[in-house]
C-alpha cells in the first residue's frame, strides 16, 4: 500500500494503483481523454500530466504506477502550462463546429477547453480534414473531430472482441477507423459513442435530435434481455429520445447492448394507444368500460378451469402479481410465464444464474450448454471475454450447442445431449478442464431447456455441476441464462400452473380443442397464435404485435419506459425502473389495468397503489424484499433424470436485433438486421 | 600514446573496425584474419560478471545517441531467470539524418557484431538475440545474414557456441521504413509485429521488454566494439577520450566538407581537427563555416564560433548546448540556407512522428508549417516567439524522445540565427508592402 | 501524403492472394524465427514477401488478409502495420522504384539536382509513374548513407555520390534495360574520403602492414 503526497495531501492507495488514481483519492480532478478505467492504458493524450518530484519532466499520471514516497503536484505552474499546451495541440486540428456537433454539451474536449484552453487560436495554418468512415447503422462518424485517443480502438479489441477499429497510417495522418470500409459487427458498438470523448463517434439514430440539457433523465432497468442492465432513459416532452447505460459493476459495468440502447424507436410504432374490442370479426376502437364489459360478458359464470393466462417476456412483476391474483379470484390455476414452454421452475437454484454475473470474474472454467451467449446476453458474453483476457487466455470455455463466435478462445465440444453425457461420463477432454478447475461454472441456456427433454437435460447439467465441484462452499457455478426479462420474476412470484393447472403448451392445446375458452395474454406475443383461434383472447400490452392481432379485446398497457416496474434478472436480482414518460394515448400502467378489470368483474383486488402491490410481491417471494442484491438460493435436488434426445440444442435467439415486439418494430434494429445478420436477406425473401 | 583530453590522431592498431572501408573480405575468413573470433570461448569462460565489469571499466557509453553507460545497462538485467527468457536486441535501425556508421559495420565488418552479440547475450543471460535492421539496408542485411550463417556453420553461434557450452541463437529482423523504430520500445513493438509506437515507461525493457521478457537494447556500434574491448581490456578502451567520455568512436562527417567520410577516432577529438584531418576541411576553408550539427539531426546546431574549439564528446557538446548524439557531423558552410536546412529536418520529424501522442502528432506538423513559412519569411516577428513556444510545448511532454528531437533543432536555430529569421520576415513584409 | 500510402482503388485490387509454394516455404522459415505463439512477429517480413511477389511491387488488401489468417491475427492489425511503415506500397509502382533522399545531409550536397534530373529525364513529377510503368519516383527521408550524399535508392540498390550527370547516366542505363553499377558513382569504394583512405591504409590494400600503421598517418 504505497503512501504518497498529492498537493500536500497524504494518500494511501492500493498496490498497483496509478498516480492518477492516487490524485483522485486526494480529491484532485485530473483531466484526461485517452484514459478509461475499463480499458488498457494508452497514455497518449498527455492531458493528465502532473509534476513529480525528482522527475525531470512532467509525467503522465494515468500510466505512472503510484510508489511510496512520491510527491505529486497537480496544480503547479508547470502542470498548468503543460496541460494548456496539450489542449492547444488538441484544438489546432479540431474543427470549431461545436454548434452543429451532437457531442455539444457533453463533450470532454469542450469541458476541458474551458479549464485549459486559450480564448483564441494561435494556429494560423490549414486545419486537417479527415474522411468520414462508414461504420454501419449505429455509429455516425465525423473523423475530422477525432483526437486520436484510441478509446474506440481499445474498446473494440478488448471489450467487444471485434477487430474492426484501428489507427492506420501514422503521424498527423493517423486515422482512426477501419482500413477498408467495414461496419462494426458487434452487439456492443453503441458503447463507442459513449466512449468517444469528442464528437467523432456519435449516435446515428440520435443524430441532431436533442441537446443534453433539454433532456429529463430517468433511471431504469432494461428489458430487452434477462441481464437487467441498468439504464438511464433520456426523454423530452413526453418522448423517449435515447437510452444510456448506468454504471453497475455487478451487472453491466458501464456497457449496454445495441438492442438495449437502440430498440426504443420501436416504441414509436405499432403502439396500442386505446382499447379495442372485436366486433363482427374486426377489432374496433372502444372505451375502457366497453372493453371491460366485453370481458365481463365472456368470463361471468365461466368455470375457472376454462380460463388461462400467459405472461410475456418483458412484463413487470407488478402486473404479473395482479394478474396472478385475479386468476386466483377467477378460480383458474392455468397460468404460466414460460411462453417457450421451457422446463424450469423448480427450486430457485435451478433457474437462476447462481454465480452472479460478477462471479464470472472468479471462474476458471466455463461450460456453455445450449446458449448463444453473445446473442442472448451480450453483456454477459463480454464479461466472459473480460475474464478470458484477464487470465491471459487461461480461462477455458467449452461450448455445447450451435457453433457461434464468442470472440474469445473456446473449445467447441458438440451439438447436444450426447456431448453433455460424455462430459458427465468424463469421456470428453473438457471434463479434465472442469475437474482441474477450482471454480468451474456451467451456463445452461433456454435452448437446452425449452425442449421436451428439458427436465432430463436440466438433471444432467445438475449432475455435471455436482460431479465437477461447481457447487462448493460459497461458490455456486450452476447458472441458467434466461432470455426474457420477466422470467425469473414470474417464477419467483409463482406465475406458473397452480394445483391441477395447465402449463403453456397444454393451455395452447386446450384452447385449440376448445377446452380453454378464455386466454389472457399479458404481453405474450411469442406463442403459436393459430391455436388460439377458437378462444376468446384478451391481449394486454403496449405493442401491436402477434398477440394483439389474435385478440378479441385489447387492453393498452404501458411500455417499460412508461411505468414504474420491478424486474428480476437472470441472477435473481430484483431491480426497479422508473417511469420516464407517461403512457401513450389511453394506455395505462399494467398492474392498474388488471386492478381496474378486477373491479369491473366484481372481484376487486386488495390494492390501490403500487406500494401495496409491492407488499403483496414480498408476500409471494422474499426476492422482492431485498432490491438490487441477488439472494443466494439453496442447492437442492431438481430436474428429472431421463432419456435425452440426441438432437442438437438450438438457441432461441435467431437474430439478436429482433427478439420481442419492441425490437421487431424498431427501424434501427431492422437496419442492423440487414447489415449484420447473415441470413437476413434470405429471410426477407422467405 | 596521447595524453587524455588532448587526443592526437588515433592509431590504426587501436581501431576496432579495421575493415570499415570494405577493402577486405567481410566474411568469416577475412574477419578471423583481422582478429575477430579469436579466443571467444576463453572470454566466455571468464564469466558473466567479468564481462560486465570489463564493460563498466571501459567507460563505454551507448553509441546510439543517448550515451547511457553500457556496462551499467547490462547490469540491470536479472541475474537469474524467473522462468522468462532474456533477450538482447540490437538496434540497427540507423536512420537519424547524418548517421551512417552502423551501416559500415554491418556490410564491411559484420562479424564484429555477430561475435559481440554472443558475448553480450552471454553476459546478460540471453540465449537469443534479434538484430533489428532498417529495411532499406537490403545489402547490409544480406552481408550480415551471411556472417550469421557462417558463424552458425562454424559452430561459433548456435548450440554450444564456440564450444563454450552456451547455446545462442541470433536472428535478423528487417524494418520497413520508420525512423521511430530506432526508439528502443518502438523497436520492440515492431519486432512483435506491431506499429512502431513507443511504449510507456515504466516498465523498462530490462523488466518487461520483448515479449514481456527482460530485454536490453543496444546500438550496433556498442555491441560490435565489445569483443575488442574484452580482448584488449576495459582499461585499453578507457585510455581514449576524456574522463566520462571514453573510447574510440565512429564519426560520420557529411555536408559541406571537402571529403565527407566515416572514420573511427578517439572520443574528445576537437571538431575542427576531425574535419580538417579527415575530411580535407570545410568547403572553402574553416572561415567559410556557418554551422555544424554535431550529433545527428536531433541535436541543436552550433554556430562557427562554438565549433572552433569544441571537443567531440558527450560532455563537451552538452556544455555548448548541443549533444554528441550519434556523432554524425553535418557541416554547413556559408552558402547554406540555414533556415531551410532546419525546416527540412522539421519536415523529417513530422514525417516520422508515430502519431501516438498529442504533442508530437500535432506539434511536429505545426512546427513544420511554421518553419516552411519562416524559410520564405512569410510570418510576423512575433511568430518566432510562438514557434519557440510550440517547441517548448512539445519538449518534455511526449511519450518518447522524438518530440524533443523535433523541438531542439528549431530551438538551436532560433537561439543562434534569430537575426537571419527576422531579416527574412522583414524583407518579405517589405516586398508585400511594395 | 503520397498516393502510394493510400490503398489502391478497388479496380486495381486483386480478388485473391496466396504465397507461391516457394514463398510459403520462406514464410514458414520466417515464422520459425520467433518463439511459439509469437507468430505475429512475422507480419513485417511476410508483408515484404507479399510485396516482392506481387506484380507492381505493392501489397494488395487481400494479401494483408491472407497474412492475417496465416498469423492468426485480426486483419486490422495487419492494416495498421502495412500503413505505418513506408516501405510497403499500398498501390502499384513502376518497375524501377526510385526513392531520392532529400533530407538535409543529402540536400546540402545537391539532392535537388538529383530530383530535378529524375523529373526531367523521366518526364514525371514526384510521386508519379512513367506511362510505360518503368519508373516511379518519390522523395524519401534519410536512407542512412549521408557521407555518400546525395543518394537515391532504386529497388534494393543504393546509388551514391550522385550528380546530375551520374543520375542521368543511371536512368539512361535503366531505360536500356542495363544494370548500372550500384554504390558511389564518384569512384570511391565506400565511406572513405574521395581521394582514398587516410587511415587503415594497410587494411585497404594501399599502405603498409598493420603493425606499421603509424607510418601511414603521416600525411594528415
Amino acid at each position: 500500500m504505497p503512501k504518497l503526497t498529492v498537493d500536500g495531501i497524504e494518500v494511501e492507495v492500493e498496490a498497483g494503483a496509478t498516480v492518477l488514481q492516487a490524485c483522485e483519492e486526494a480529491g484532485k480532478e485530473i483531466p484526461r481523454f485517452c484514459y478509461h478505467e475499463r480499458l488498457s492504458i494508452a497514455g497518449n493524450c498527455r492531458m493528465c500530466l502532473v509534476e513529480m518530484e525528482r522527475a525531470p519532466k512532467p509525467v503522465a499520471s494515468c500510466a505512472m504506477p503510484a510508489a511510496d514516497g512520491m510527491v505529486i503536484k497537480t496544480d503547479s505552474d508547470l502542470v498548468k502550462k503543460a496541460r494548456n499546451g496539450v489542449m492547444e495541440f488538441l484544438l489546432i486540428n479540431h474543427p470549431l463546429d461545436c454548434p452543429i456537433c451532437d457531442q455539444g454539451g457533453e463533450c470532454d474536449l469542450q469541458d476541458q477547453a474551458m479549464a485549459y484552453g486559450f480564448d483564441s487560436s494561435r494556429y494560423a495554418e490549414k486545419k486537417r480534414a479527415v474522411k468520414d468512415k462508414e461504420l454501419g447503422p449505429i455509429v455516425k462518424t465525423i473523423m475530422t473531430r477525432c483526437i486520436h485517443c484510441t478509446r474506440c480502438v481499445r474498446f473494440s479489441e478488448e471489450v467487444a472482441g471485434v477487430g474492426t477499429m484501428g489507427a492506420v497510417y501514422r503521424g498527423e495522418d493517423t486515422e482512426v477507423g477501419p482500413y477498408i470500409e467495414a461496419s462494426i459487427n458487434s452487439e456492443l458498438s453503441g458503447n463507442l459513442v459513449d466512449l468517444c470523448p469528442v464528437g467523432a463517434l456519435t449516435s446515428k439514430p440520435y443524430a441532431f435530435t436533442a441537446r443534453p440539457w433539454e433532456l429529463k433523465k430517468t433511471d431504469s432497468v432494461d428489458v430487452m434481455d434477462a441481464v437487467g442492465s441498468n439504464i438511464r432513459i433520456d426523454a423530452r416532452t413526453g418522448e423517449v429520445l435515447r437510452v444510456l447505460p448506468r454504471t453497475n459493476e455487478d451487472i453491466n459495468e458501464e456497457w449496454i447492448s445495441d438492442k438495449t440502447r437502440y430498440a426504443i424507436d420501436g416504441l414509436k410504432r405499432q403502439r396500442l394507444d386505446r382499447p379495442y374490442v372485436r366486433k363482427d370479426g374486426k377489432l374496433q376502437p372502444a372505451s375502457w368500460d366497453e372493453a371491460f364489459a366485453a370481458i365481463k360478458a365472456k368470463v361471468s359464470g365461466l368455470d375457472g378451469k376454462k380460463i388461462a393466462a400467459l405472461a410475456g417476456d418483458t412484463v413487470d412483476c407488478e402486473s404479473m402479481t395482479a394478474l396472478k391474483d385475479l386468476m386466483g379470484k377467477l378460480g383458474s390455476a392455468n397460468l404460466d410465464c414460460r411462453q417457450d414452454g421451457s422446463k424450469i421452475g423448480g427450486p430457485r437454484a435451478s433457474y437462476i444464474f447462481n454465480s452472479t454475473i460478477a462471479g464470472i470474474d472468479e471462474a476458471d472454467a466455463c461450460l456453455i450448454v445450449g446458449a448463444n451467449v453473445r446473442a442472448e446476453a451480450p453483456i454477459i458474453n463480454s464479461r466472459l471475454r473480460k475474464r478470458w483476457r484477464s487470465t491471459a487466455g487461461d480461462f477455458k470455455v467449452g461450448i455445447i450447442g450451435e457453433k457461434w463466435d464468442p470472440t474469445y478462445k473456446n473449445d467447441y465440444l458438440g451439438a447436444g445431449p450426447d456431448t453433455l453425457q460424455e462430459i458427465l461420463d468424463g469421456k470428453n477432454d473438457f471434463a479434465k478442464v472442469l475437474k482441474a478447475a477450482e471454480k468451474p461454472m456451467i451456463i445452461v441456456g433456454m435452448g437446452a431447456l425449452n425442449r421436451e427433454d428439458g427436465d432430463a437435460v436440466l438433471a444432467a447439467t445438475r449432475a455435471i455441476a455436482d460431479k465437477y465441484g461447481m457447487v462448493a462452499g460459497e461458490w455456486n457455478g450452476f447458472n441458467v441464462l434466461h432470455t426474457a426479462a420477466s422470467r425469473v420474476g414470474g417464477l419467483d412470484l409463482g406465475f406458473v400452473p397452480g394445483e391441477g393447472g395447465l402449463a403453456t403448451n397444454d393451455i395452447l392445446d386446450g384452447a385449440a380443442k376448445g377446452d380453454i375458452e378464455v386466454v389472457y395474454l399479458l404481453g405474450a406475443d411469442e406463442v403459436d397464435m393459430s391455436k388460439l383461434e377458437k378462444a376468446f383472447v384478451i391481449y394486454q400490452g403496449a405493442m401491436g404485435d402477434a398477440g394483439a392481432q389474435a385478440a378479441d379485446v385489447i387492453l393498452p398497457g404501458a411500455a417499460y419506459t412508461e411505468k414504474n416496474g420491478t424486474y428480476v434478472n437472470t441472477e435473481g436480482r430484483a431491480q426497479q425502473g422508473w417511469r420516464a414518460i407517461f403512457p401513450v394515448g389511453d394506455a395505462r400502467e399494467d398492474w392498474a389495468i388488471v386492478r381496474a378489470l378486477s373491479g369491473a368483474l366484481d372481484l376487486t383486488l386488495p390494492y390501490n397503489n403500487i406500494d401495496a402491490v409491492r407488499e403483496r410481491m414480498v408476500e409471494l417471494s422474499p426476492t422482492f424484499a431485498s432490491l438490487n442484491v441477488p439472494t443466494k438460493a439453496e442447492w437442492t435436488d431438481f430436474g428429472k433424470a431421463g432419456d435425452m434426445k440426441s438432437d442438437g440444442f438450438t438457441s432461441p435467439v435467431r437474430n439478436f436485433y429482433m427478439t420481442d415486439p419492441i425490437s421487431r418494430a424498431s427501424v434501427t434494429m431492422a437496419k442492423c438486421t440487414e447489415a449484420f445478420v447473415k441470413d437476413a436477406a434470405a429471410e426477407k425473401v422467405a | 600514446m596521447q595524453a587524455k583530453g588532448t587526443p592526437d590522431m588515433l592509431q590504426d592498431k587501436d581501431r576496432i573496425f579495421t575493415n570499415l572501408y570494405g577493402f577486405q573480405d567481410f566474411g568469416l575468413k577475412g574477419a578471423q584474419s583481422r582478429g575477430n573470433w579469436d579466443g571467444t570461448k576463453a572470454l566466455i569462460e571468464k564469466g558473466r560478471d567479468w564481462i560486465i565489469d570489463e564493460m563498466k571499466a571501459s567507460g563505454m557509453r551507448g553509441r546510439g545517441g543517448a550515451g547511457f553507460p553500457t556496462g551499467l545497462k547490462w547490469s540491470f538485467m536479472p541475474k537469474e531467470s524467473d522462468g522468462r527468457p532474456s533477450y538482447l536486441v540490437v538496434n540497427a535501425d540507423e536512420g537519424e539524418p547524418g548517421t551512417c556508421k552502423d551501416r559500415e559495420i554491418m556490410r564491411n565488418d559484420p562479424h564484429t557484431l555477430v561475435e559481440g552479440c554472443l558475448l553480450a547475450s552471454f553476459a546478460m543471460n540471453a540465449h537469443a538475440a534479434y538484430i533489428y535492421i532498417r529495411g532499406e539496408f537490403y545489402h547490409e542485411a544480406s552481408n550480415l545474414q551471411r556472417a550469421i550463417d557462417e558463424a552458425y556453420d562454424a559452430g561459433l553461434i548456435g548450440k554450444n557456441a564456440c564450444g563454450s557450452g552456451w547455446d545462442f541463437d541470433l536472428y535478423l529482423h528487417l524494418g520497413a521504413g520508420a525512423y521511430i523504430c530506432g526508439e528502443e520500445t518502438a523497436l520492440i513493438e515492431s519486432i512483435e509485429g506491431k506499429k512502431g509506437q513507443p511504449r510507456l515507461k515504466p516498465p523498462f525493457p530490462a523488466n518487461a521488454g520483448l515479449y514481456g521478457c527482460p530485454t536490453t537494447v543496444n546500438n550496433v556500434e556498442s555491441i560490435a566494439a565489445v569483443p575488442t574491448i574484452l580482448r584488449r581490456g576495459g582499461s585499453w578502451f578507457s585510455s581514449f577520450g576524456r574522463e566520462n567520455n571514453h573510447g574510440t568512436k565512429l564519426f560520420a562527417i557529411s555536408g559541406h566538407v571537402e571529403k565527407p567520410c566515416t572514420v573511427e577516432e578517439a572520443m574528445s577529438i576537437p571538431l575542427k581537427e576531425l574535419i580538417e584531418k579527415h575530411c580535407g576541411g570545410v568547403r572553402g576553408g574553416w572561415d567559410n563555416l556557418l554551422a555544424v550539427i554535431p550529433g545527428g539531426s536531433s541535436v541543436p546546431l552550433m554556430p562557427k564560433d562554438v565549433c572552433d574549439d569544441v571537443l567531440m564528446d558527450f560532455d563537451g557538446l552538452r556544455e555548448v548546448g548541443s549533444g554528441l548524439g550519434t556523432a554524425a557531423v553535418i557541416v554547413m558552410d556559408k552558402s547554406t540556407d540555414i533556415v531551410y536546412a532546419i525546416a527540412r529536418l522539421s519536415e523529417f520529424y513530422k514525417h516520422e512522428s508515430c502519431g501516438q501522442c498529442t504533442p508530437c502528432r500535432e506539434g511536429t506538423g505545426w512546427m513544420m508549417r511554421m518553419m516552411a513559412r519562416m524559410v520564405r519569411g512569410e510570418a510576423t516577428l512575433d511568430e518566432i516567439d510562438l514557434l519557440w513556444d510550440v517547441t517548448k510545448q512539445v519538449e518534455g511532454h511526449t511519450i518518447c524522445a522524438l518530440g524533443d528531437a523535433a523541438a531542439w533543432p528549431i530551438q538551436g536555430l532560433i537561439r543562434h540565427f534569430r537575426p537571419e529569421m527576422e531579416r527574412r520576415i522583414k524583407e518579405y513584409r517589405a516586398r508585400i508592402a511594395a | 501524403m503520397s498516393h502510394l500510402r493510400r490503398p489502391a482503388p478497388k479496380e486495381l485490387q486483386p480478388t485473391s492472394f496466396a504465397f507461391t509454394p516457394e514463398n510459403q516455404e520462406k514464410a514458414k522459415k520466417i515464422i520459425a524465427k520467433y518463439p511459439e505463439g509469437r507468430q505475429q512477429s512475422a507480419v513485417m517480413p511476410l508483408l515484404d514477401l507479399a510485396q516482392r511477389q506481387t506484380e507492381g511491387n505493392w501489397v494488395p488488401t487481400v494479401a494483408m488478409d491472407y497474412i492475417a489468417d496465416m498469423l492468426e491475427m485480426p486483419a486490422i492489425r495487419v492494416y495498421e502495420v502495412a500503413t505505418f511503415y513506408t516501405m510497403y506500397n499500398l498501390a502499384p509502382v513502376g518497375k524501377n522504384f526510385i526513392q531520392v533522399c532529400t533530407t538535409t545531409p543529402c540536400w546540402l550536397r545537391g539532392s535537388a539536382d538529383v530530383v530535378d534530373t529524375c523529373k526531367k529525364e523521366l518526364g514525371i513529377g514526384v510521386g508519379e509513374t512513367t506511362e510505360d510503368g518503368q519508373f516511379t519516383m518519390i522523395e524519401v527521408e534519410c536512407l542512412g548513407a549521408c557521407v555518400n550524399a546525395p543518394m537515391m535508392q532504386i529497388n534494393d540498390d543504393y546509388y551514391e555520390d550522385l550528380t546530375a550527370e551520374s543520375t542521368k547516366a543511371i536512368l539512361d542505363a535503366l531505360k536500356k534495360g542495363e544494370k548500372p553499377k550500384t554504390g558511389p558513382q564518384s569512384g570511391r569504394k565506400g565511406c572513405e574520403p574521395i581521394d582514398g583512405p587516410k587511415v587503415l591504409k594497410a587494411f585497404c590494400g594501399c599502405g603498409a602492414a598493420p603493425q606499421d600503421a603509424d607510418a601511414s598517418e603521416g600525411d594528415a
